[in-house]
């Protein structure tokens, strides 16, 4: 079986800059709406209490909700998760909260509307504790970007290693601005999940950019713009394959990995997509108009002027 | 023919045998078990014999049995049995172990001792309970700061040198001592010296007088910080391992420059365990004011010079010298006597130091009233974000000194189950710094149970995606594709349990994600294969081309997705971590496989043809 039989011939670079407008939509678009809804960060960053339990029939939460306040259990947030049996609680942060007396309390309240609840986990996290994996997070971000901006920069040309960090750094917006468009919880796995596509993401771009090297080194007579197309199309295939497959995995995550995962797969599915959208639209033709040429692409000390010019 | 070096087949061959064997622990599954442990000592061989002989008469037969880390474990075919033994150890030999209700695998003795073991499940898989303090090295230091005011104070006291004063300033880190001339600043200096051979004193004057000054060098702040962290957590340890909490296997580890992470696997209630680790309970030991009046002192909020006032556990006012004999770091070991001539007591050693000391009071003070002051501190954060300590001083018993001691006596004075709590506080020694507790995640059996099974179903509908995909996609090579695949998991399996890291519910998605990838680089090289044939290749050209060609689109891919890896390894969090792990080895693997696997048996199906006409792909 073989979907592309036969090599495309998309016009990537000409149409160009259709796909930078929809890139700039959905940049600016995801930007927006974290500045404005901003995200429901987990509460590894927020700190506070949450509280897992279980019902052997789904629970009225308004009942739940009105027998916590009238227990006298300040500022509880009560939502199902998951399914409509397994429901959460979540307090605000509270330096002196224990966990074990907070789950018990929770459990004795819940019991007076059904005897059969189950408590599955507490979670307690210091309010300083959320700051600084707040932060952590975005150093590891940040850092992850720079090493492999060196590294592209390292194994490629500087003008294909710009278009391919720009390429890289929309792909973990676009999966901010999904959190905050969906208002799924933001929490540590998220971030992971962000690491991971973007040390993924990149893969096309390099696949790409290889041929893109290996091509200008061989049809000297293509314009670079063809050369780019070429390469594209020419590795077309294996980029939405080798996706596909990765896609179908991580799609069996999201459905079968139960509530712990979902924000997990979710961010790596819109990674992935997100990822090899700008890979196969943005990076090279964003190295195309940093003024890319065929020439930056020759092995330096191997090429001496009179092989270039001198041979017919 | 194609060629491929048969050496690298041999390897590749060998690598996943070695693989498979790694793995195999993980095939047993797990059976009941108990875990006897013994605070300070490791348990022996020689345990392992009593218990089992003591085992044996009662008709308990145990169906395995191993020593790790000074654990014993030993297995049980059910749990009636794990719970039947435990009852007849604790009978027969009581309040030697600490005996835990756990699960062991039931991988046989001889591949334990190969050094075979399962892969380790993290606590969000297996249940249990995360804690994870802050350690408060600032009052660490503090604390070193007042050991050196109250050494020189006790040297030029032992002296007889006239000082002005010792002043200890915490933000300098520095303490000063003041003198009123030039002879006594000679005389005490050398006392001061004498006593505490590898200070670095420097001379100045305060106000017009001569003082000397010790300062902390940032380095000696730095190892006071490191060394309260470590003490801490031998302490936990410690705490940990008595038979008074039966929990098993916990791990204590330090997370950064200042926390410590303790993992309680299958703990249920944490309630216990909070309130013993967070003790930073000590002793101190000082001589009774006889000569004023407590009762006036507390009323009158004047307490005399020298003197400090307490309260015992009755709210009685007592007047102590400020001079502290003996505190709880000297003590070497504690024990609760439950009947003594006196009642129920807690006999103490100590160590050559504080028993020099303890020597030189009681030859001095016989006859006079020695009291004890337990002191229980505790650090809470309050609402507006200010650390508050908490401190409670008690003094629990006082008694006339009747002989002279020095590294071993008994207080006597408490009741049975206060013994028993401060024998073990004390035993296990006193915290160097206290603890705050910053996080906690009690994770329930049952959702253990319903995370590996969600884990497992992803992965295995995962998976099967994937196979079912690249077998319609790339026939023959798609099959081939398939089971260098499930090498990987093989190996990566292997690889997790040769490490002995923890696999997370994160974990499992990395794996999940590394098959993902690791079908990647499979495509790279059929697509590569396939473009080769469509420019009229012959099939053994094409496939040395794919694989050749591919490799460095594969090897720079995949180091993008590696230094990713690094970095959420670094970065060092709970479940972050677990990802992390898993993450970098699957790229591992799945490189070594899908480069050289996925090679060796291309060359075992198709090279050794003769003629071949067209591939499979």
């Amino acid at each position: 079986m073989e979907f592309f039989h036969k090599v495309t011939r998309f016009p990537f670079m000409n149409t160009r800059k259709i796909w930078y407008g929809l890139s700039a939509v959905l940049i600016v678009g995801s930007l927006l709406t974290v500045g404005v809804r901003g995200l429901n960060l987990g509460i590894d960053f927020t700190g506070g209490v949450d509280v897992e339990t279980n019902f052997p029939q789904a629970p009225n939460i308004e009942q739940l909700r009105s027998a916590l306040q009238s227990a006298a259990v300040p500022g509880a947030q009560v939502k199902a998760f998951g399914s409509s049996r397994d429901i959460l609680v979540r307090l605000p942060p509270d330096p002196n909260a224990k966990g074990e007396q907070i789950g018990a309390r929770i459990l004795e309240v819940f019991r007076g509307v059904d005897p059969g609840v189950k408590l599955l986990s507490t979670e307690v996290v210091g309010p300083q504790v959320g700051q600084e994996l707040f932060v952590k997070g975005g150093e590891a971000l940040f850092a992850t970007l720079v090493l492999i901006a060196m590294y592209v920069l390292i194994r490629f040309t500087s003008k294909l290693a710009y278009g391919a960090i720009l390429a890289v750094l929309h792909d973990p917006i676009c999966v901010l601005g999904f959190f905050a468009v969906s208002q799924m919880t933001f929490d540590l796995t998220a971030v992971s999940a962000i690491l991971a596509v973007i040390g993924y993401s990149l893969n096309d771009t390099v696949i790409v950019f290889d041929r893109v090297r290996e091509r200008a080194r061989t049809a000297r007579k293509l314009t670079i713009a063809q050369i780019i197309d070429e390469s594209i199309n020419q590795t077309l295939s294996r980029t939405i394959m080798t996706k596909l497959v990765t896609l179908l995995v991580v799609v069996a995550l999201l459905i079968f990995g139960g509530e712990t995962l979902h924000g997990f797969s979710a961010a790596l599915v819109i990674g992935i997509i997100a990822g090899t959208y700008s890979s196969i639209y943005i990076s090279a033709a964003l190295a195309l108009d940093f003024g890319l040429r065929g020439d930056d692409m020759m092995e330096r000390k191997v090429v001496k002027p009179e092989e270039v010019d001198g041979l017919p | 023919m194609i060629s491929y070096a048969r050496w690298k087949i041999a390897l590749v061959a060998l690598v996943v045998l070695f693989g498979l064997l790694l793995a195999l622990p993980n095939l047993f599954g797990e059976e009941s078990a108990l875990q006897f442990a013994r605070d300070r000592a490791p348990v022996v061989e020689a345990d392992r014999t009593v218990i089992e002989q003591v085992l044996k008469e009662k008709g308990v037969v145990p169906s395995g049995a191993f020593l790790d880390q000074g654990r014993l474990t030993l297995r049980f075919a059910s749990t009636q049995e794990q719970l039947k033994a435990r009852d007849v150890v604790a009978e027969a030999r009581p309040n030697q172990f600490t005996i835990a209700l756990s699960q062991a695998s039931r991988v046989p003795e001889w591949m334990r001792n190969l050094g075979l073991n399962p892969l380790k499940l993290g606590l969000d898989l297996r249940g249990g309970v995360n804690l994870v303090y802050q350690v408060d090295v600032e009052g660490a230091v503090k604390q070193q700061l007042d050991h050196h005011e109250q050494d020189f104070r006790a040297s030029l006291r032992n002296a007889r040198v006239p000082y002005q004063d010792v002043l200890v300033d915490y933000p300098q880190r520095r303490v000063q001592v003041l003198f009123r001339d030039a002879d006594s600043f000679e005389k005490g200096k050398a006392a001061i010296l004498a006593d505490n051979r590898n200070l670095i004193l420097t001379d100045l004057t305060v106000g017009g007088a001569p003082a000397v000054q010790m300062l902390m060098t940032p380095q000696e702040i730095k190892d006071r910080e490191t060394y309260a962290v470590q003490q801490n957590i031998v302490i936990l340890r410690n705490r940990l391992n008595s038979p008074e909490l039966a929990v098993s296997e916990p791990q204590v580890s330090r997370q950064g420059v200042d926390r410590i992470e303790i993992q309680l696997p299958g703990l249920q209630n944490s309630a216990e365990v909070k309130k013993i680790l967070g003790k930073v309970a000590t002793l101190e030991f000082r001589m009774v004011d006889e000569t004023d009046n407590p009762l006036e002192a507390a009323s009158t909020g004047r307490v005399p010079l020298g003197a400090k006032l307490y309260y015992t556990r009755d709210k009685q006012p007592v007047l102590l010298k400020r001079e502290v004999v003996v505190t709880g770091d000297e003590l070497t070991d504690a024990s609760f006597q439950p009947n003594t001539q006196d009642g129920p007591a807690v006999s103490v050693g100590l160590d050559s130091r504080g028993a020099n000391k303890m020597l030189k009071n009681t030859q001095e003070n016989l006859g006079h009233l020695m009291a004890v002051v337990f002191i229980d501190r505790s650090r809470e954060r309050n609402a507006a974000g200010v650390d508050v300590d908490r401190t409670t001083e008690e003094v629990i018993n006082r008694a006339t000194i009747r002989g002279v001691f020095a590294n071993n006596f008994q207080i006597t004075g408490v009741n049975p189950i206060e013994g028993r709590e401060l024998a073990l506080l004390l035993r296990a020694g006193g915290l160097a710094a206290p603890l705050t507790p910053i996080e906690e995640r009690a994770i329930g059996p049952t959702l253990g149970k319903e995370n590996i099974a969600k884990g497992v179903d992803a992965m295995v509908f995962g998976m099967l995606a994937a196979f079912v995909f690249m077998a319609i996609y790339y026939k023959v090579f798609g099959l081939i594709a398939d089971l260098v695949l499930l090498a990987n998991v093989v190996l990566l399996t292997a690889l997790l349990s040769m490490v002995g890291v923890a696999l997370t519910l994160p974990g499992i998605a990395a794996v999940v994600l590394t098959v993902g990838m690791a079908v990647d680089a499979n495509i790279l090289i059929y697509e590569r294969i396939r473009e080769e044939l469509r420019n009229g290749v012959s099939p053994r050209a094409a496939i040395s081309a794919g694989f050749e060609r591919a490799f460095s689109a594969i090897f720079d891919s995949n180091i993008t997705a590696l230094i990713a890896g690094m970095v959420l390894w670094g970065f060092g969090a709970g479940a972050v971590r677990g990802f992390a792990v898993v993450l970098v080895l699957g790229i591992a693997t799945s490189m070594f496989t899908s480069l050289m696997g996925s090679r060796a048996v291309v060359q075992l199906v198709y090279g050794g043809r003769r003629k071949l006409d067209g591939l499979a792909i």
